[in-house]
């Protein structure tokens, strides 16, 4: 089973201090660490998974800069066969509907009989990037899912809907897939493990390699364009209480009597 | 005259949630573009769900078909592909739900429409569709525009739209066949059935009082600091989805989009950055506190109470204080 794994190099902003960049389109990223996107650690480590489970390969790509190779490194770490990275100045501003376009050029001359993504990267949150290049790859796809057996040119998939609720499909394959945490646990990478993998392909392509022209990439390929980005305003502020550790605690008491919560 | 379509969403006969949210908005819409407001439903049988439709939108186009029965992309993305193509709307509202985001994307790719997805608001300026959405874990919000085109497609945020109060409008249901590209050789994708996981031997939904532990406890081996919280409230234990996805909790103790809904009379989230997804399950709690040792956290713009310290401090002073109160 030879299968493809989209990866995105992400900035961690979880716990990270976010502030918007001089140009107002996008936040200063000097101070941010970055890793792979959530959702393609567990896709990537599915991808290995199925591969030592029904041989063939796993090809890592993204589309980024150079920086991204740590991400591409660390998938190739966890058993990736090989990794290509996409990258170029006309890709900058390219929204997902074009990065799904890039992917679809170079993965339409690859031989794959699965495609994995993410759910969303937890940067734009688009969740759109898989399911725009199943329809430009002409195969059919899904998304959200928690569990995949593939079987005889099928893939049965459990997709999760809302409430805990599933359903459960089926897919012919080549199939894209886009993949929920918690379908596994993904085994932890060490710094060592990624030495060991530099020796291992990794292919650079750009804009020429791939045929697409510069106006089908970055903004003016693209559906939507970043006009502004701010810090949002607060509706509805918390009331932030203060104090040293003791009186906050007397104060949430204090407030849950008064409400006979205690 | 212009169009607005909202794509009805409905799961197992009912209509979900954000079938009236977009009807919400959408008749907003409408109005400021001098637009019709349409509703599309397919599915099997649906006549019920068609006539509750009436009372928020003069028209409900509806594709009934056995092989809509189910949902899969498959089969709504020809029906829909075949009406955008045919009646043109200006926009077209979508829910950004798993039945949205599987299903979207790709009808959008067929046609180039452009589409924007998990909106929280847009209008238009002119010509120009704006919208606004949120990126990087809900820290920072994007106003954006779409490619000038005939017709947009956008998918909206479940639960942010307030659905509002309506009189009756009393519209008219009318029945379309189906294209012809809805053919019996869907065979691409096949819906099998759906698949309920067994409910665990707590039902958080049923507790007064929950105290929600999140990515920020860090080890498994921390969940007991948070626990003794709850049980010092006489509460239930739940949590975010990492949780669940780390194997810490089991299933049935998730908050949120893919979890349970919850509404409490005290949700007290500790170490939750508060993503819309865990948002959506618990902001109708009575009262919210959340710990957070980030002031920048999305959870304090639900929460009503915030606490901006670490929760290795506050929760265990916390949990002694509650003991003492109670004697
Ligand atoms: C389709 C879909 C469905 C989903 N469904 C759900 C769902 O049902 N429920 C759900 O919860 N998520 C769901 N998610 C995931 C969601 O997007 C987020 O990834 C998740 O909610 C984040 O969980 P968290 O807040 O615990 O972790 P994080 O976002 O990592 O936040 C951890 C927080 O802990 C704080 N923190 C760290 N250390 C400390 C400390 N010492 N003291 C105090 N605070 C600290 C940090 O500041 C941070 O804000 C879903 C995602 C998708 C795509
Ligand atoms: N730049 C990228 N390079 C490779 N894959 C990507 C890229 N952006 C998004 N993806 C994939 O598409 C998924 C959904 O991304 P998005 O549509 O941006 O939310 C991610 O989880 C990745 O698997």
């Amino acid at each position: 089973m030879d299968i493809i794994v989209c990866v995105k190099h992400v900035p961690e902003t979880a716990e990270a201090d976010v502030a918007i960049a001089e140009d107002g389109k996008s936040i200063k990223t000097t101070e941010l660490v970055y890793d792979i996107n959530e959702w393609d650690d567990y896709a990537a480590e599915e991808a290995v998974l199925l591969r030592d489970k029904l041989g063939g390969s796993v090809t890592a790509i993204t589309v980024g800069s150079e920086e991204a190779d740590s991400t591409l490194r660390k998938c190739l770490a966890r058993g990736a066969d090989r990794a290509i990275r996409l990258t170029d100045e006309a890709f900058e501003g390219s929204d997902s509907y074009v990065t799904a376009k890039i992917l679809s050029k170079v993965i339409k001359n690859l031989p794959f009989d699965l495609i994995l993504t993410g759910a969303q990267a937890s940067d734009d949150g688009c969740a759109q990037v898989g399911v725009v290049l199943a329809e430009l790859l002409g195969i059919p796809h899904a998304t959200m899912v928690k569990k995949l057996e593939p079987k005889d040119g099928i893939v049965k998939v459990n997709q999760e809907l809302e409430g805990g609720l599933e359903e459960i499909m089926e897919l012919k394959l080549p199939a894209m897939l886009a993949i929920q945490t918690g379908i596994n646990e993904p085994r932890y990478i060490s710094i060592m493990g990624i030495r060991k993998a530099m020796k291992k392909e990794l292919k650079v392509l750009g804009l020429k390699d791939i045929g697409l022209t510069e106006e089908e990439v970055g903004e003016s390929g693209s559906w939507i364009i970043v006009e502004k980005m701010f810090v949002p305003s607060v509706e509805k502020e918390a009331e932030i209480l203060t104090g040293g550790v003791d009186e906050i605690a007397t104060k949430i008491t204090e407030t849950l009597k008064t409400r006979g919560l205690i | 005259m212009k169009e607005l379509l909202v794509l009805a969403e409905h799961r197992q006969g009912d209509l979900r949630d954000i079938t009236f949210e977009m009807l919400t908005k959408g008749r907003e819409l409408s109005q400021a573009l001098n637009a019709d407001l349409t509703v599309l439903l397919l599915g099997h049988n649906v006549k019920g769900i068609a006539k509750k439709l009436t009372d928020r939108a003069k028209r409900v186009l509806v594709v009934d078909d056995e092989r809509l029965r189910n949902f899969n992309a498959e089969g709504y993305q020809r029906v829909l592909s075949h009406l955008l193509s045919e009646r043109k709307p200006l926009l077209t509202l979508v829910g950004h739900t798993a039945f949205g985001v599987d299903l979207a994307p790709s009808l959008a790719a067929e046609l180039d429409i452009p589409l924007a997805t998990d909106c929280i608001n847009l209008g238009f300026e002119g010509e120009k569709l704006v919208v606004f959405r949120q990126v990087y874990e809900g820290k920072v919000n994007v106003r954006a525009s779409l490619r000038k085109s005939e017709s947009y497609i956008v998918t909206l945020r479940p639960a942010t739209f307030e659905i509002e109060e309506v009189k009756p409008l009393g519209g008219e249901i009318v029945e379309i066949p189906s294209p012809p590209s809805l053919s019996d050789d869907m065979s691409y994708k096949r819906f099998i059935e759906y698949y309920q996981p067994p409910a665990g031997d707590v039902d958080i939904t049923a507790a007064d009082i929950i105290v929600a532990v999140g990515r920020g406890i860090r080890d498994v081996e921390n969940v007991p600091v948070v626990e003794k919280l709850a049980k010092a409230f006489g509460g239930v234990l739940a949590c975010s989805r990492p949780i669940v996805d780390k194997g810490w909790l089991p299933s049935d103790r998730q908050v949120g989009a893919s979890g349970k809904t919850v509404k409490p009379k005290l949700y007290l989230a500790v170490g939750i950055s508060g993503q819309f997804q865990h948002i959506s399950g618990m902001r109708s709690s009575d009262l919210i506190i959340a710990i957070n040792k980030d002031s920048k956290a999305p959870i304090f713009r639900t929460a009503d109470y915030g606490v901006v310290e670490d929760l290795f401090k506050v929760v265990p002073a916390l949990t002694d204080r509650i003991l003492e109160e109670k004697g």
